[in-house]
């Protein structure tokens, strides 16, 4: 059975300006042990998804559809039960997480703190668990008498993991939890991740826009864009044979050192991201397209079958076009 | 089907109107994007019903006190001239009664309005050229420049302003100009250190370095830089001091220290006390002054306020 | 839509561009009001800690490293915004410090890592762009300049963006609207710190197009300070990578990252992610904090070679730990500082 299975999501925030649809009608579905990465840029909707999978968004917002975690649907959930499943049933680790942290707090004591709260342990116990939280983490149990300001950047952000483990949860909901590090740092929390996620037998939502890194730690990708998703598949194979026109120019801002087709040749869209409010018609995607057409503008393509196990969002792909060659700006 | 490829188009924002290459042009239209600015800022702010309460209360203030001379008879405000009985009640003749001259109470609160916006004004205007003065050269210069100047700074802020402003008054003479420098020489220390604090964090914003790497001298980052992003809060601190200063002026004038040639809400309650209105019960001369002073002070506080709120959205109630 | 650029080699020229000649940079140590009674000095952190390179007319140089390595200090001391505590920065043959700055500042531009910042918001865009012909008091037209340099910097037609705010305008065409500001002076080196970092990924390519455009056309000379060695790859003709202060290995493109010689330089390059997963060798830790550079090579605690005791194998461990040493020409162009690589690589 599958641990994450969301139906036709839309979540429309309400601001003074009017009505933002951040996310459009989305599908998704991640089973027990897989890694699902979501990738795409500002305004695209991801982080919203990750919200409101945990019903976080201020009162008001408009959330449609379902989303089932571990066969319990978390919209409609009452908010006595929602409360039992938030970091129970599936937890979140934030971008910048370091500043999440209460300063003036010791690691032990928030790391505790979601243990106490769920009443899965009392204070002593939970300090045993604590220890074992850090050290799974790769920090020494010592540390938990440290304060936030005492630790690295990256030493940070493995705490941040061993809360979002802290209640053992069946799915771990991770926003651009390396965005803000180094390198080096990146990759060691990222194996990390992977060897946590193997070990525990995860589910694992990956968010980031850097494609690279989905392709390291995922096993099947999904692409966003103005809210909706515009291609999914196989990690792997997304990534070397993009078949949306987005995840090929995305997939172009991360070239292979070595690869001599990006040697001196710097490939980008132009434009932006479009404004959730100012979403353009037919396909959103068609003024910023190189291959675009006349039908891109008013239609507005659902995801078709583009090869084993993938699809993508894009009339291309559809097979009536088969045949006419790709055309490039 | 034939597939004609579209050249992707740059996502073009709504285009304003092509003006005509002139630099003229240029800043007249610049001008007119700051009137809509200001109409914007003017939209929110009417929202704001405590802004709006505070600003009525001091339209009507302010116009009392700039029509005073057309609607009150001289003749009523000179000690050796006026004609009601001393002491009086209110009554239909005197709507708020008299003083120990006869004088009709009422048109000494309208007429005191005069001077005590006046000093308020004038001191915060002195305020505010040493405060920012102080406060933005310390805080962009850093430094040796700096630390001096903030420890002048402290200096002021732990001096209790009265002994001060007693001091300096008493040496200089209570002239309505003195006074006026006086609160403007024991206040400006609060502004100085908001301002330095500002200046300092607009200093390190990443335009101003741009700024510095085109080779700005630094009296182009001062004026063109800092002073404009530092302005907001020295506008918003600025409403708010007159409403310090003016309670200065009347914490001088009870004193004695007030000019006594002129007629203040101070120097009204100041006189009543002289003459035993506190415990002879002459309410009448002794409140109404009192309360103006409140209506004034209030209303620039509220108006203070509802300025920090539009200026700085994350303040607004959602 | 990946446009092949034309190669467009160095031109060599008798003086470089610029020149950095044994620059260090200091920033004095912090510490509390007692400790300073008490006769006790913090260690300062020595963030530039003797570099040498030169740039060349109409090159790229992408100046790579991890957070810390001190390349943004680097690029402020060569700006001339800090002042180095030894050393020199040379501009066409004179020292910086003792030529017109005001003059340098103009022919030496900067673009920032974030644009957002970068511009006051409260200016319009012509008037930002304006800004530094104004503070030079450059002759001529001022409007047709803004024009000139807005359309070059590819905000065509530039009379549509003059009274745009920055907050109306996207992450790119922010980016643009600096190098806009940057070109109304006619520069002859740009210093980009981290340029595309905060943009969008999908617009990156086209700010960095610009910039190798700017190259063909104009022949400016470009630093660009990164962190991400694609980035290197995609447009620069040298690299040059620092660790700690200091240069450890430098040399053209190609030889840099596809036969990188410095065990660090070789660790960088390993974390690149990519397809196949998490399996490859890590640098253990965080860099060690510039206020206590190791003795010896300072890389030696975190080197892989030390570590695996290949660096006792070949006898150089001592060395490793004990001697400092310097950058060395080992290829043609490609210097490194490693005495493992001086054995693999031995001067004929």
């Amino acid at each position: 059975m599958s641990v994450l299975e969301v139906k036709d999501l839309s979540v429309t925030y309400k601001t003074m300006a009017g009505d933002v649809p951040a996310v459009r009608g989305v599908d998704l579905r991640i089973d027990k042990g897989e890694v699902l990465g979501l990738a795409g840029e500002s305004g695209c909707g991801k982080s919203t998804i990750a919200g409101a999978l945990l019903r976080l968004h201020p009162s008001g917002t408009k959330i449609e559809g379902t989303a089932m975690l571990d066969g319990e649907d978390v919209l409609t959930m009452s908010p006595g039960r929602l409360r039992a499943v938030r970091w129970f049933g599936a937890s979140i680790v934030f971008q910048g997480a370091m500043h999440a942290m209460n300063p003036v707090k010791r690691i032990g004591e928030q790391l505790a703190e979601p243990i106490i709260v769920h009443k899965q342990a009392d204070e002593k116990q939970a300090k045993v668990r604590v220890g074992a939280l850090l050290e799974q983490v790769g920090l020494p149990a010592r540390r938990m008498e440290d304060y936030p300001h005492e630790l690295s950047g990256g030493q940070k952000q493995r705490v941040m993991i061993a809360m979002a483990l802290a209640c053992g949860p069946s799915l771990v909901i991770a926003d651009e939890p390396t965005t803000a590090l180094d390198v080096m740092v990146q990759a060691q929390v990222l194996k990390l991740l992977k060897e946590l996620q193997n070990d525990l037998g995860l589910a694992m939502l990956f968010i980031t826009h850097d494609l690279s890194v989905l392709v390291e730690v995922s096993d099947r990708l999904a692409i966003m864009y103005a809210g909706k998703i515009i291609e999914e598949g196989p990690a792997t194979s997304v990534f070397e044979d993009p078949q949306h026109p987005y995840t090929k120019a995305l997939a172009a801002a991360f070239p292979a050192i070595g690869d001599e087709r990006f040697r001196r040749a710097p490939s980008g869209l132009g434009g932006d991201p479009p404004d959730p409010m100012a979403i353009p018609s037919g396909c959103s995607f068609h003024p910023r397209c190189p291959s675009a057409f006349d039908d891109c503008s008013s239609v507005n393509p659902p995801l078709f079958v583009a090869g084993e196990g993938r699809r993508a969002a894009c009339l291309l792909v559809e097979g009536a076009h088969a045949g006419a060659k790709e055309t490039t700006a | 089907m034939t597939m004609t490829p579209t050249a992707p188009p740059q996502q073009p924002p709504p285009p304003e109107p092509i003006p005509p290459i002139k630099i003229k042009g240029q800043r007249s239209i610049a001008w007119t994007r700051r009137k809509l600015a200001l109409k914007r800022f003017w939209a929110v702010y009417r929202r704001n019903a405590m802004g709006m309460a505070g600003l009525i209360i001091l339209v009507i203030i302010v116009v009392l006190a700039l029509i005073a001379p057309l609607i009150v008879d001289p003749t009523d405000l000179d000690p050796a001239l006026a004609q009601g009985i001393p002491f009086s009640p209110p009554s239909t003749e005197h709507f708020l009664g008299t003083d120990n001259f006869g004088r009709d109470v009422f048109a000494m609160v309208i007429f005191g309005a005069r001077i005590s916006l006046l000093v308020g004004l004038a001191a915060t205007l002195v305020t505010m050229v040493i405060g920012a003065g102080v406060g933005i050269y310390g805080g962009y210069y850093g430094g040796r420049i700096d630390s001096v100047l903030n420890a002048f700074t402290n200096w002021f802020l732990v001096i209790p302003w009265i002994a001060l402003a007693i001091v300096l008054t008493s040496l200089l003479g209570p002239s309505l100009f003195n006074i006026i420098m006086v609160i403007g020489i024991t206040s400006w220390a609060g502004t100085a250190r908001l301002v330095r604090a500002q200046a300092l964090s607009v200093r390190e914003r990443p335009y101003v370095e741009r700024s510095n790497a085109l080779g700005a001298s630094n009296w182009h980052m001062i004026t063109r830089h800092i002073l404009p992003n530092v302005f907001p809060v020295i506008f918003a601190n600025t409403v708010l001091t007159v409403a310090l200063s003016i309670l200065s002026e009347t914490t001088l004038a009870l004193l004695g220290l007030g000019d006594p040639n002129s007629i203040s809400w101070g120097t009204i309650i100041n006189e009543s006390f002289e003459a035993g209105a506190l415990s002879a019960g002459y309410w009448w001369w002794l409140i109404p002054p009192g309360i103006a002073i409140v209506l004034v002070t209030l209303s620039f506080t509220m108006c203070g306020f509802a300025l920090d709120e539009v200026m700085n959205p994350r303040l607004r109630k959602r | 839509m990946t446009t092949a650029h034309p190669d467009v080699p160095a031109v060599a020229v008798d003086a470089p561009v610029l020149e950095v000649r044994d620059v260090h940079v200091n920033f004095a140590g912090r510490q509390g009001l007692i400790a300073s009674i008490m006769g006790k000095t913090a260690p300062s952190a020595r963030a530039v800690d003797g570099v040498d390179f030169s740039l060349a007319k109409g090159e790229i140089v992408a100046l790579a490293g991890e957070s810390g390595c001190g390349k943004t200090t680097l690029a402020r001391a060569i700006m001339g915004i800090i002042k180095p505590e030894k050393g020199d920065v040379l501009h066409e043959g004179t020292s910086i410090r003792t030529g017109n700055i005001r003059d340098y500042r103009r022919r030496v531009q900067m673009v920032f890592q974030d644009p957002t910042a970068a511009l006051n918001p409260r200016k319009t865009v012509y008037e930002l762009v304006a800004e530094g012909l104004r503070v030079h008091k450059v002759p001529g037209n001022e409007e047709e300049q803004v024009a000139s340099s807005l359309s070059r910097a590819g905000l065509r037609p530039p009379e549509r963006f003059y009274l745009q705010y920055p907050h109306e305008l996207s992450g790119g065409q922010r980016q643009r609207v600096v190098i806009a500001g940057a070109l109304a002076l006619d520069p002859e080196v740009i210093v980009a710190d981290e340029p595309v970092s905060s943009l969008d990924a999908s617009v990156r390519g086209e700010i960095l197009k610009l910039l190798m455009d700017l190259r063909a056309d104009l022949q400016i000379s470009i630093l660009v300070i990164t962190h991400d060695l694609g980035l290197a790859w995609t447009i620069a003709d040298r690299v040059v990578v620092m660790y700690l202060g200091r240069v450890v290995e430098s040399g053209p493109t190609e030889d840099v990252l596809l036969r990188p010689m410095h065990p660090y330089t070789k660790a960088l390059l390993d974390v690149v992610p990519e397809a196949g997963g998490t399996d490859r060798p890590i640098l253990q830790g965080e860099p060690p904090d510039p206020t206590r550079i190791p003795d010896g090579c300072r890389f030696h605690l975190r080197c892989p070679v030390v570590a695996s005791g290949r660096a006792a194998e070949l006898g150089i461990e001592d060395r490793c730990r004990g001697e400092d040493l310097a950058l060395r020409e080992l290829g043609e162009g490609h210097l490194a500082a490693c005495y493992e690589a001086d054995l693999q690589y031995p001067q004929s």
